[in-house]
């Protein structure tokens, strides 16, 4: 009997460590179904003109048929209409997967699915995630690229901002009172009202908002008085701890809700006519955030990946992120070429005052106190 | 050997489904982001927030399984003393088998139809004049998700249970009552000590049922990730801080400690409630 | 005589009233969900959600992640069910036949899945379903693999409780003493006498898989609660009707299953 275990231990022991080894290693990429007919060419191509021209990269991306991308809710900054529009102008098809993921779950789902025909095509990220997996990315320059901010682009085009906003409070102006100033929130008339959308140790929407919080309790970055903020707001009973979705504010569940200045004035558009929706962004304490589109070195598709981008910052694209009141990030170029919505560029929040953009170290030392402090803050 | 290559697929498959996923994990959580040999995951244990988390954990899945152990046996005897194939014993059972399962989304959207600030239950108390609209009960982890994991712990406590109650041979009563025992008397010195082990083994499963649920807390909180597997969870999906997956492998090597310990136990005390009901 | 009567009464009574008071603390929010689901913009009832839920060219056209959702989860169910009883049911008669030695390993490893949540299995799962991608593609049907794992403890309760009612060793050797095969004992001898624990296993995986979340969400693949999920972020109302739908299907599938499966059990001693 002792024998008998001791034996099969051994085979068990020598079956899992080969499992182990074999799991440890990937498969080997499929890459016949991927790189065809010139997808060998466009996976290294850093510009349209390393194609061709646009209307090679157009027949290249037309031969793959479909795009892959990745955690693009329709409402989100108008995707819905910027994707509808590409499919519209190229007949490609865009095969949008899990709209509710994060950043993170991108890269993962980049990394879970490599090889496959379902891997996501491009990437559109915040700055964090962006500028930690740089080495999944493949650099392209679009056409415009020259319009673009140099303080807003890699230089080799490896990722590049796409559109940006503002942070803000939105409410529903028939329930709660106007907030004048982040420090308003903790009126009693809040109560059990006000969310946040995520947790900023997780969501960078969240994360903002609590610099928001932080900038106008003390004029500097310093999370600390964020954290404090949202204490404050928990003890009062006036924090929510609900993620807002367009069915908890539709539904009257979250009245208060701390998020990019696009998502709000985009729900406040879609309620016109069943609630009054407002959005404001608190004077003194402008909170700037700007997202990331990056290509995938592995992308299943590379030339309707490169194609998309091209699309995206065209003037096309962007005025269609602009329509969702999100600022595109060739803004100067566009105002200064007239190429602009005019319409809706003036309908965009008021914003008074310079907007902060936190550095790679203040968002790094924000961090560090988020994790630390952050879940017995609210807790 | 011949007999061996029978269970030969089962094993395989186990081996490479459950077996491997496991030894990657615990691997894991001694490795750092550059696959080199590490203790530093297990030091990062250490961190206040994760203590808690761990805390909270024990805390809820013990207060829910005490409960939910005593509350499901309440309804295993009750539905014992039915008519079998009576439709009572019918219908307790199945609801039972699947509300044991169904966790997560379905459960929280239950709850949020319930006792969100526009749920049923809150607008029908605001009519009386309580005002439950602007409290966040519901969003604590030692209210709100205590409540809603009830609703899958007392039905999985039933399926649990019920073969152990269904096992009291009526003898045994008729045996006690003949010696002139009361219904008291029954229950202290047959029954109890028959079904203790069996209660406490269904309790143990029941805390390793609530110590593992994800999907529940997930869909229901979404500020501050008060337990383990929301811990682990923004490990592997934060978006802000970044390259925490080996540290969530620790977090899930402790979770596993945890529920090794509590299941093992149960395994022990099935083993001795078998030979109880003859199996 | 009078005792044993008052007896009965009493825990008459007190079944009756455990089972009321549990039973309203359970249905308490599926009345709820109802009442959401049914609740008018003006303040009345109205059935516009549910006829929506119901109406398979809405659901095309304005909800087609509910429907790749449920059409995930269906074909989800049957492969899941399909592999546990294929694996399950050969390997523990064959255990209790010719390896009794084995059965507390065997035992082990369907108890296992316990002890490793979901999410726990998640991490470690990503770099097996890679190659599994590599052999057979991309389908969220190939989660039934992993869901297979996580019905082993239920499965195997089921199937043991089955298997321990019938005189395994007899009725095997009786029929391979006639001349059967192997097959033949599996599929002719063994499994008509366990066909309630067979039931029972295949019910309870389909409830598990109808209310899988976990794991299809981290691995980004389709099923009915991942579909319910991201619909409850459009529109809440229509999540929750569906939600409720899976609830009251999956009780129905098990109830419906519980007449079938009553046989003649092992007859107990008649109470006189």
């Amino acid at each position: 009997m002792k024998k008998r275990t001791v034996r099969r231990s051994g085979v068990a022991a020598i079956a899992a460590a080969t499992l182990i080894g074999i799991t440890a290693c990937s498969p080997p990429t499929k890459t016949s179904g991927s790189a065809s007919t010139g997808g060998v060419k466009a996976a290294s191509a850093t510009s349209a003109t390393d194609l061709g021209g646009m209307a090679a990269l157009v027949d290249a991306a037309k031969k793959e048929g479909t795009l892959n991308v990745i955690a693009l809710p329709p409402d989100w900054a108008n995707y819905g209409a910027v994707i509808k529009g590409f499919q519209a102008k190229y007949g490609l098809q865009v095969d949008s997967a899990q709209p509710d993921a994060s950043s993170a779950d991108e890269i993962t789902a980049a990394k879970n699915l490599k090889g496959q025909s379902k891997a996501p095509d491009v990437f559109d990220l915040g700055a964090t995630v962006a500028n930690a997996n740089t080495t999944m990315f493949a650099p392209y320059k679009v056409a415009t690229f020259n319009d673009v901010p140099a303080l807003l682009k890699d230089p080799n085009g490896l990722s590049v901002s796409d559109y940006g906003g503002y942070m803000s409070i939105g409410y529903d102006a028939g329930k709660v009172p106007a907030p004048k100033t982040v420090a308003d929130l903790l009126k009693p008339a809040y109560k059990g009202k006000v969310a946040l959308n995520g947790d900023p140790t997780k969501a960078g929407s969240a994360f903002s908002g609590v610099v928001m919080a932080a900038l106008s309790q003390g004029g500097t970055a310093d999370i600390s008085k964020g954290v404090d903020f949202f204490k404050a707001l928990k003890t009062a009973g006036n924090f929510l701890p609900v993620d807002p979705t367009p069915a908890t504010i539709a539904s009257g569940q979250t009245p208060v809700v701390f998020d990019w200045d696009y998502l709000n004035v985009a729900q406040g558009k879609k309620l016109t006519g069943k609630m009054s929706w407002k959005t404001v962004v608190p004077a003194g304490a402008i909170v700037g955030g700007y997202y990331v589109q990056a290509i995938n070195k592995a992308a299943p598709h590379p030339a309707a990946a490169r194609l998309w981008e091209e699309y995206l910052y065209s003037d096309e694209g962007q005025n269609l992120w602009l329509k969702g009141a999100a600022r595109p990030v060739r803004e100067a170029a566009m105002v200064a070429a007239g190429t602009i919505d005019k319409a809706a560029y003036a309908a965009l929040p008021k914003v008074v005052g310079t907007p902060v953009f936190l550095t790679k170290e203040q968002n790094d030392k924000a961090n560090a106190y988020l994790t630390a402090n952050w879940a017995k803050a609210i807790g | 050997m011949g007999a061996l290559l029978g269970v030969l697929p089962f094993f395989a498959y186990t081996a490479i489904f459950l077996v491997t996923p496991t030894l990657i994990v615990v691997v894991g959580a001694f490795l750092d982001g550059k696959s080199r040999p590490t203790l530093g995951n297990l030091s990062a244990l250490a961190q206040p927030q994760i203590v808690s988390a761990f805390v909270h954990s024990v805390v809820l899945s013990a207060v829910t399984a005490v409960m939910g152990a005593v509350f499901g046996a309440l309804l295993a005897y009750a539905v014992s003393t039915a008519r079998e194939g009576g439709l009572v014993r019918r219908l307790v059972t199945s609801v039972c088998g699947v509300l044991a399962q169904f966790g997560g989304v379905t459960l929280a959207f239950a709850f949020i139809a319930t006792f969100s600030s526009q749920g049923f239950l809150t607008l029908w108390l605001q009519k009386s004049g309580i005002d439950l609209a602007s409290t966040t009960w519901l969003y604590d982890w030692d209210k709100g998700l205590m409540l809603v994991y009830m609703y899958f712990q007392i039905p999985l406590m039933l399926i649990v249970f019920l073969p152990a109650v269904e096992g009291l041979r009526p003898q045994w009563r008729e045996a006690a009552e003949s010696l002139g025992g009361s219904t008291w008397h029954y229950w202290r010195h047959v029954a109890g000590p028959i079904l203790a082990p069996s209660f406490i083994g269904a309790m143990l499963l029941l805390f390793t049922n609530a110590f593992s649920a994800y999907a529940t807390a997930a869909a229901l909180i979404s500020q501050g990730s008060p337990i383990i597997p929301l811990q682990i969870g923004g490990t592997l999906s934060s978006e802000v801080i970044l390259g925490q997956e080996n540290i969530g492998k620790a977090m899930a090597l402790g979770m596993v400690a945890i529920v090794a310990v509590v299941m093992t136990s149960y395994v022990v005390l099935d083993r001795r409630t078998s030979k109880w009901l003859g199996r | 005589m009078s005792l044993r009567a008052t007896r009965r009464r009493r825990q008459s009574i007190f079944r009756w009233v455990v089972v009321t008071v549990i039973g309203l603390f359970f249905a308490l929010p599926i009345v709820s969900m109802v009442e959401f689901t049914t609740r008018a913009p003006g303040g009345g009832r109205t059935l516009d959600t549910w006829a929506t839920l119901f109406d398979v060219n809405v659901i095309d056209a304005d909800y087609p992640e509910l429907k790749t959702g449920i059409l995930a989860s269906a074909g989800l169910t049957l492969l899941t069910v399909a592999i546990m009883l294929v694996m399950l049911v050969p390997t523990m008669t064959w255990v209790r036949l010719r390896l009794p030695g084995m059965r507390r390993t065997v035992e082990f490893i369907c108890l296992l899945p316990l002890t490793i949540p979901a999410i726990v299995l998640v991490v470690g799962l990503a770099p097996v379903y890679a190659w599994v991608a590599y052999f057979l593609g991309e389908s969220s049907l190939w989660l039934a693999f992993a869901y297979v794992v996580l019905v082993l403890p239920y499965a195997y309760r089921a199937l043991d409780a089955g298997l321990s009612a019938i005189d395994v060793k007899t009725l095997a050797e009786a029929a391979r003493s006639l001349g059967a095969g192997w097959p033949t004992v599996m599929w002719r001898v063994i499994l008509p006498n366990v066909r309630t624990a067979v039931l029972s296993a295949s019910f309870l995986s389909v409830a598990l898989v109808l209310g899988e979340f976990t794991i299809a969400s981290l691995f980004s693949r389709d099923n009915l609660q991942v579909a319910i999920n991201l619909l409850g972020k459009r529109d809440a109302s229509i999540a929750i009707a569906a939600a409720l739908a899976a609830l009251v299907l999956a009780f129905i599938v098990l109830f419906a299953m519980s007449f079938v499966g009553a046989r003649r059990r092992s007859p107990r001693p008649e109470e006189s």
